[in-house]
């Protein structure tokens, strides 16, 4: 429960507010940066929630823009962090950007969105598509006012009935991504899989899907044996259109879908990846001159696909200058920004290999205090047609009254996470790396 | 509107706007109230002119003046009357949407004037056939429950809810019961004259219970939160219920919302207390870990409120994540605040199998550029240390490679960290003694120093120059700060009592610069004391000042058991996060001991408040007489902070009441300097304490201090000494000083 909610730019001036209820005053929303500054000063951490003179607030930060929740009982925070984020969600859904300029641009709009997304503190209605049907930035354009947003109540909430296409299909993505963490000796530290299925639904009616996956509990629990291999998933976490009951009792994964496009479902495994860009790289550095870099990447899958747009961030110093690069394949640009220099590749092969020669002047005068530290090597990259936990989409059953046959259609793909990251750039003569 | 007019210009131009014959003119000049309104402007002097624009089919346009009403409504009562009548129309209006929006906006006025013509509309709202209606009526009882309780008795509205916990809509339900809860917690949480607890409003039955049950399935994801804390209430009847309960909301682990995951695991935390089946237990407990660990590819904030849950949940259950530890490893843009928690975690979780690759992570850590986060790595593997025998060796030598490192805020934390691990392993590593003291010139803060310093005093007799190394803070003493001179002071004395002919003169100087020339009483007051006992028994200084210490431990619970019990019900709220209970933080003042006895009173478990009582007064033990004089400081800190502790009152409290559980552990634990058994340090906000600085190491000198300045806390203090007297007659001298 929320008392407040504002948007405050980050000289902590508020942009936009609604207060909700009587027991906080808005003016308190001056405190904020302050004691954030305070914390700060003090050396302590900010937190996403603090409490000053029997306030709370509940905050997190979006680009150039903090948003701010204020309450006076003890709330519910994980209620109401989840509740901030997703009002980014949906400001970002209606202006595409949220930052200072489309909060001013739009005020009138987030006004009206802040009165149907939360009442008296609670959260109601967050779903960006449902608030689209009755809450629109060009009213004028709507030759009947908008009626009774029969969605936002409906038994069948994210919904809406009469829906009409001529051809009925389905998209399902799945995509995993890699998160993993190599240690300075080759070993891998942590590892998962975070997957997530995506959908696009142009289907009339209302139909009821249901879903079939390699999921080694449901073989379990049903005493089929799978044709081929079965996934162990750790997780799962559904959109609210599944029923949870059914696929506590029988694995099950059934429901009746938004429209458009909307992700299913999510889950995440952390059985052991090898990675699969393995990257590692020898620094050669000449004190007060020069630092030389050898990078090594290989692609550690199968010959038969492709990874694409692999970008290989190399950590560097930031005093370094005066950049010379070679490389076997793609393209090398140093961006400072980063204080890394980037390996671009358009397409790597399963199985290949290829090198790369990195030379950067340094400064001849350094600062002692500077320390060593060395970020990992982060890399990004995608891999169609390819799952690493080799997750599969065995059916969609897709039964609507009317009868109609449905097209349904999937595509695999697996990416980099948010933190794919070998620490393997290493000083040359130190003790070499073993790759798994 | 970055026009330059003055401001009665601008506002004279938007009322001719207002009042314009053009519908887009007058539309366009209510947009720019409302953005006069929104950077601060006072736009109240045209009240009524846009009121006049209320009337209109235009539903943005009347969102703009509603949304100006309830700007104003408070500072322009009289003219709000005005608005009356077409609020009461709007309620009847085709369009269900105008409907809820009059019910809605007429419940956020405010103005008592408006608030009795509510319950009409508001009795036929709730009524509505439009569902949409319904559930924003419903919400609006517990605003009107807010500004006239009465007037929600008098109509029957409370009964109008309970029936609408009926209704064929699982989001009117929702809503129902988040009206019902919010009533019931502000009509709970009023003070009573009788001293009774109020009834409150909602009490949720059998009944109920099976409707809650229900529409947990069919609801809205926030819809599903307020179902489950209403549930997290209820009082089970017997076993077999709370076996149910659990069993229906374990499939809510699965929704995507991590607000949900939090308020599952919280209804399954209460019913599981009365879950006897040991494999249902295990089962329950097994299934709640993958959704803890995937709340951690959330964003960081919502990370963090989880992990800050976590850590609470491996205090009640310390198996829960078993195996999970490596998901904990911090990832290289983590922001800070996760960092720390993640650490925190990490510790609890280090067991044999894993504390390898636990330390070779912290040592990575200890190698990254947030010089904060590098100390509290460093403090993590003392940590790991001192909860792990088996891996001290390990911690020790990564501590050795840190301090060769030479980086000088690294070599101080070590050295701190290695003080520790001398307190758990007396006389295990002296052979690192010498390493620590090649980088005395290098240290720079107080509690490194206070660290090495320490050091020397304990082992001085097999230091060779250790009245040399000494000598060097006696020569400083007046400039150096008072935990440094509180240490050197000591460790002068111990290193004269260990080789009483190389320290004589060191000795003589050190008491007489710290009795004459200090301005600290406490420097002052330690010195005299030691004087004293040197002057006339130095068998009893002896006694006093090296006298065997019971070695530190890592305690496994950062708050007392029952303070445990109470936040693991309150998961996910403020509460949880900054692992306090709600009361010190919600503006009624500090938990009193009464309120601690009435707390453990309700508690349905069948530990009586006395025993419950004792269990605070044991694990708070350590906590109490060392830390008077920090108990003001501790008032102003701002709550916020990261792991603040619990207040000390209540441990104090029952110390003077003579509750403690055993006296004479807590004096011995005065006079062997056992304060390093202290679970937490107050002062100490990093939430990582646990470890406590030496600089209460000898605590005679804060003692005194503290019974000087609170003579009655002081009384308390002193009162059980005769018994620590016996064991130590020669001490009789000592309290002829009180």
């Amino acid at each position: 429960m929320a008392s407040v909610v504002a948007i405050l730019d980050l000289k902590g001036k508020p942009l936009i507010q609604r207060s909700y209820r009587d027991d906080v005053s808005p003016s308190n929303l001056e405190r904020f940066l302050p004691l954030v500054l305070e914390l700060e000063e003090e050396g302590n951490q900010v937190t996403p929630c603090f409490s000053s003179q029997g306030i709370n607030f509940m905050h997190i930060r979006h680009n150039n823009v903090y948003l701010v929740a204020m309450s006076k009982r003890n709330t519910n925070a994980a209620e109401v962090i989840v509740f901030l984020h997703r009002l980014v969600q949906v400001l970002v859904e209606y202006f595409k950007e949220l930052e200072e300029e489309s909060i001013r641009d739009n005020f009138v709009i987030i006004y009206e969105l802040l009165d149907e997304m939360m009442d008296f503190g609670y959260p109601q209605t967050t779903e960006s598509k449902i608030l689209q049907e009755y809450i629109t930035q060009d009213a004028y354009k709507l030759t009947v006012a908008p009626t009774a947003p029969i969605t936002v109540t409906n038994a069948v909430s994210w919904r809406s009935e009469g829906i009409r296409y001529r051809k009925n299909e389905v998209f399902l993505d799945v995509i995993e991504s890699v998160n993993l963490l190599v240690n300075s000796n080759g070993a891998v530290v942590r590892s998962e899989i975070l997957g997530s299925v995506k959908m696009k639904c142009y289907l009339s009616g209302m139909p009821e899907l249901r879903l079939g996956l390699n999921d080694k509990a449901m073989f379990e629990s049903t005493g089929r044996t799978p044709h081929g291999k079965a996934v162990e998933m750790e997780d799962v976490k559904f959109h609210q259109c599944v029923r949870l009951s059914r696929f506590e009792s029988d694995r099950t994964i059934s429901f009746i879908p938004p429209d458009g496009e909307f992700e299913l479902m999510s889950y995440r495994l952390s059985t052991p990846v090898k990675p699969l860009i393995w990257v590692e790289a020898a620094v050669e550095s000449h004190k007060g001159s020069r630092v030389e870099y050898m990078v090594k990447v290989k692609a550690q899958f199968k010959r038969r696909s492709t990874a694409n747009n692999v970008e290989i961030y190399v950590p560097v110093s930031d005093d370094a200058d005066t950049p010379k690069f070679r490389a076997s394949t793609g393209s090398v640009q140093y961006a400072p920004d980063k204080s890394a220099f980037v390996w671009k590749i358009k397409q790597l092969g399963g199985g290949r290999e290829f090198l790369m020669r990195a030379h950067f002047g340094l400064p001849s005068v350094k600062n002692a205090e500077d320390s060593e530290r060395r970020p990992p090597i982060t890399v990004k990259f995608e891999i169609p047609y390819f799952t690493v936990s080799g997750i599969q989409v065995r059916y969609l059953k897709i039964v609507e009254k009317s009868g109609y046959q449905a097209l349904p259609w999937v595509r695999y793909i697996t990416q980099h996470g948010d933190d794919y990251s070998l620490r393997t750039a290493l000083e040359k003569g130190s003790a070499p790396i073993v790759p798994m | 509107m970055n026009r330059a007019a003055p401001k009665k210009g601008e506002n004279y131009e938007l009322r001719a706007d207002l009042n314009s014959e053009y519908r887009d003119k007058r539309k366009d000049a209510i947009k720019r109230v409302i953005a006069n309104m929104t950077v601060g402007k006072d736009v109240s002097g045209l009240f009524p002119d846009v009121l006049k624009n209320m009337q209109t089919e235009d539903i943005e346009q009347k969102k703009l003046v509603y949304l100006y009403l309830m700007n104003y409504a408070k500072t322009q009562p009289e003219l709000v009357i005005l608005a009356v009548n077409t609020f009461v129309r709007d309620t009847d209006d085709p369009n269900p949407l105008v409907r809820a929006l009059a019910i809605r906006t007429m419940g956020c006025l405010r103005a008592d004037k408006i608030i009795d013509y509510l319950a009409d509309p508001l009795q036929k709202c709730l009524r509505d056939e439009n569902p949409y209606v319904r559930k924003t009526a419903a919400l609006c009882v517990a605003k009107l429950y807010e500004m006239k309780p009465e007037l929600v008795i008098d109509n029957g509205f409370l009964e109008q809810l309970q029936d609408l916990v009926s209704d064929a809509n699982p989001m009117v339900v929702a809503n129902a019961v988040t009206a019902l809860s919010d009533i019931h917690v502000a009509a709970t949480s009023e003070p009573s004259t009788s001293g009774e607890p109020q009834p409150g409003v909602f009490n949720i039955n059998t009944h109920i219970l099976s409707k809650l049950l229900i529409a947990l399935n069919e609801c809205t994801e926030w819809g599903r939160v307020s179902i489950l804390t209403a549930l997290s209430r209820y009082k089970a009847q017997d076993d077999k219920e709370s076996e149910h309960i659990c069993e229906r909301v374990v499939p809510q682990f699965q929704h995507a919302n991590a607000s949900v995951v939090l308020a599952a695991v919280k209804v399954i935390m209460i019913h599981m207390r009365h879950v006897h089946r040991p494999d249902l237990v295990k089962q329950l407990v097994r299934k709640m870990a993958p959704p803890l660990v995937t709340l951690l590819s959330a964003p960081p904030e919502v990370q963090w409120v989880a992990l800050r849950n976590i850590s609470l949940l491996l205090q009640k259950r310390p198996d829960i994540l078993q195996n999970e530890m490596r998901v904990f490893f911090c990832k290289y843009n983590d922001p800070s605040y996760v960092k720390v928690e993640k650490l925190d975690i990490m510790i609890k979780l280090a067991g044999d199998n894993n504390v390898d690759s636990l330390l070779s992570e912290l040592k990575e850590y200890a190698s990254e550029v947030d010089v904060d986060f590098v100390r509290k790595s460093i403090k993590a593997i003392g940590q790991c240390a001192i909860k792990l025998d088996s891996s001290a060796d390990r911690c020790v030598n990564v501590l050795l490679e840190l301090i060769g490192t030479r980086v000088s805020y690294v070599v101080q934390e070590a050295v701190v960290v290695m003080k520790d691990i001398f307190r758990k392993y007396p006389s295990t590593y002296e052979g690192v003694i010498p390493t620590l003291c090649a980088n005395l010139e290098e240290l720079d803060e107080p509690e490194a120093k206070a660290s090495l310093i320490w050091i020397i005093g304990e082992y001085a007799n097999k230091i060779d120059n250790a009245a040399e190394l000494l000598e060097v803070f006696v020569n400083t003493f007046v400039e150096e700060s008072y935990a440094v001179q509180l240490q050197t002071l000591s460790a002068v004395v111990k290193l004269f009592l260990k080789k009483p002919d190389s320290a004589q003169g060191l000795v003589q100087k050190v008491l007489n610069t710290a009795t004459k020339d200090c301005d600290s009483p406490d420097v002052r007051d330690r010195a005299y004391i030691y004087w004293r006992l040197l002057s006339t028994d130095p068998a009893a200084a002896k006694a006093v000042v090296l006298a065997h210490r019971p070695p530190i431990t890592l305690p496994r619970t950062t708050v007392p058991p029952i303070v445990l019990e109470e936040l693991i019900g309150d998961i996910s709220s403020l509460a949880s996060v900054y692992h306090k209970p709600a009361e010190t933080f919600i503006g009624k003042g500090r938990l009193g001991a009464d309120a601690l006895q009435r707390k453990a009173a309700e508690q349905d478990d069948e530990v009586s408040a006395q025993k419950a009582l004792q269990e605070i007064a044991a694990g708070q033990q350590a906590e109490n007489l060392l830390d008077f004089d920090d108990v003001p400081a501790d008032d102003d800190r701002p709550t916020g902070l990261a792991a603040t502790s619990f207040t000390s009152t209540p441990a104090a409290a029952n110390l003077i009441s003579g509750k403690s559980t055993n006296p004479l552990d807590d004096l011995v634990s005065i006079f062997g300097s056992a304060s390093m058994e202290v679970p937490q340090q107050p002062p100490r906000a990093n939430g990582l304490g646990g470890l406590s600085s030496p600089i209460a190491a000898d605590p005679f000198a804060r003692l005194g201090g503290g019974a000087s300045r609170t003579p009655g806390l002081g009384s308390g203090v002193t009162s059980p000494v005769p018994t620590q007297s016996r064991q130590q007659q020669p001490q009789e001298d000592l309290l002829g000083l009180f």
